[in-house]
């Protein structure tokens, strides 16, 4: 049984059709690469995929006993986290959240889950330390961990790898790929980084506010619109 | 000692043991909602709230209702209006707050332009008055304190992740907006609570300085959260003092505590940073 399976679904926005003719499935251990172009419809199929907005027609559904809500997402850097006094363990916990639903604090269970974690990515030993001190990468795990906190399933990574340098954005693609080798968990990726996305991924959508792609990514590297994308060029 | 007979003198007056109960419990509440009001970005809010809070006042001296009765309702209602238009884009949230804190100055001035024979003292409502609290407002002021901080301590992380990164929360399950509807809703009631004795131009500051300076000393979220509540209360406390002894306006003293406050540990902050490089 697939974790997510989109059925014909589009996304529209006051009747305005953003992205449609989606037919995709995201079973275990894959690692599907979503690219486009700005405004192609990316961040609005992420928004279907977190349950926070509703297919205009068709179904996604979630199986595998998953809920939308135990999706393990790793949002964009926004510049507003920049100055937060947080310590990266108040960071790391807080992807425990929905597991505790509305009971308030946290169980032992939710704190050995965090530290296990941050173990498991190897920034235990900044536990204490604040979160803005730390740099590009560093950071990016402790969003990581937070949404490992969230998930034993799937992670929806959003675009994760802009604005860092090239040497933690290899580190990165590596621990990300380690993670689901190792825990057999799911990777969604939306990227600009389509290079990348077709060297790590197992699956490429590729959305021109409609499904112009699907499938394994080396058929990608071979047809036409993944052939035009990759040189850089768009494809119409 | 002169500073434990002055305390001793002050509590042997019952309206200021009223005053410092209220102010107290405010302090407290208004700083522990400031840490996720300045984070977010909703600092002003504070600021609209207690001149529509004014013009609330006003209008319950002149038609002669108590005045929590009927300013706790307009200025929650004030609140969720704020927050929906922070929201909307068509006018901007620092806007929508400069437009709804001036409306509210006006329509309190108009109101209090039009009727004569009045005893409100205008200077009372905007700088604040030490005599405004009867032993009602001060049972009201518990149970509602109480409230404020039962529900921050009980949504405590769900109010964190809200602060800290919305579409995290978001993504999680959390209900967004219930929670940013709480934290208006909370200020609201804090604000107009303070508001009599703090003065409706000064009460905000409340929500800010003890969060500022907590900020500036302390690197963990629950340490500002405490440091927070710690400031704010020390701080009410001390200015209390100085009011009294003084002979100063006790709204402007507790800022004037806080501003001291707050220049410190600037100061050793920067110092200290100076100092490590």
């Amino acid at each position: 049984m697939a974790l997510i399976i989109c059925r014909d679904a589009a996304f529209a926005y006051e009747n305005k059709i953003v992205v449609e003719g989606l037919n995709f499935q995201v079973g275990q251990k894959d690692y599907l690469c979503i690219v486009g172009e700005n405004g192609s419809g990316k961040t609005t199929l992420m928004k279907g995929l977190l349950g926070l907005m509703r297919p205009k027609s068709g179904t996604i559904e979630t199986g595998d006993g998953l809920k939308p809500t135990q999706i393990g997402y790793l949002p964009q850097q926004t510049s507003a986290q920049k100055d937060f006094p947080t310590s990266v363990y108040e960071v790391v916990i807080s992807g425990r959240l929905s597991s505790r639903g509305i009971l308030p604090f946290y169980s032992w269970r939710d704190h050995e889950a965090a530290l296990e974690n941050m173990e498991k990515l190897g920034i235990l030993p900044l536990k204490k330390k604040s979160f803005k001190e730390l740099s590009g990468g560093q950071q990016q795990r402790v969003l990581l961990a937070r949404a490992l906190c969230a998930t034993k399933k799937v992670l929806l990574l959003d675009e994760p790898v802009s604005g860092l340098d090239p040497v933690v954005t290899a580190e990165f693609y590596h621990t990300i790929e380690a993670l689901r080798r190792e825990t057999g968990i799911a990777i969604i990726m939306i990227s600009h980084d389509v290079r990348s996305g077709v060297e790590y991924a197992t699956s490429i959508l590729h959305l021109q506010n409609r499904q112009v792609f699907f499938g394994p990514a080396d058929e990608y590297k071979e047809s036409d619109v993944g052939r035009y994308f990759l040189r850089g060029g768009e494809f119409r | 000692m002169q500073i434990f007979e002055t305390i001793g003198e002050m509590l042997s007056f019952t309206f200021m043991i009223r005053a410092i109960v209220v102010g107290l419990l405010v302090s407290l509440c208004a700083a522990l909602l400031g840490v996720s009001l300045v984070l977010k970005r909703y600092a002003m809010i504070g600021t609209g709230l207690s001149n529509v809070g004014f013009a609330a006042m006003v209008i319950a001296g002149v038609i002669d209702v108590a005045p929590l009765a009927l300013s706790i309702p307009v200025v929650v209602v004030t609140a969720f209006l704020l927050l929906r238009m922070n929201e909307s884009s068509k006018i901007k949230g620092d806007s929508a707050v400069a437009l709804i804190s001036t409306s509210g100055l006006a329509v309190g001035v108009i109101v209090m332009g039009v009727t004569t024979g009045i005893t409100l003292s205008i200077c009372n409502i905007l700088f604040g008055s030490i005599f405004a609290m009867t032993a009602a407002d001060m049972y009201l002021s518990i149970a509602l304190s109480a409230v404020v901080i039962i529900i921050f301590v009980l949504f405590y992380k769900q109010l964190y992740a809200v602060t800290y990164d919305e579409s995290f929360a978001r993504a999680t399950g959390t209900k967004v907006e219930v929670y940013k509807s709480m934290l208006a809703l909370l200020t609201a009631v804090t604000v107009v609570l303070g508001m009599r004795m703090m003065g409706a131009l000064l009460i905000a500051s409340l929500t800010l300085f003890p969060a500022l300076s907590a900020m500036r000393i302390c690197k963990r979220f629950l340490s500002v959260v405490i440091a927070s509540a710690v400031i704010g209360v020390v701080c009410f406390f001390v200015g209390m003092v100085f009011s009294f002894a003084l002979d100063l306006p006790p709204g402007a003293t507790v800022v004037g505590v806080n501003l001291v406050v707050f220049t410190i540990f600037s100061v050793v902050t920067f110092v200290r940073q100076r100092g490590l490089r």
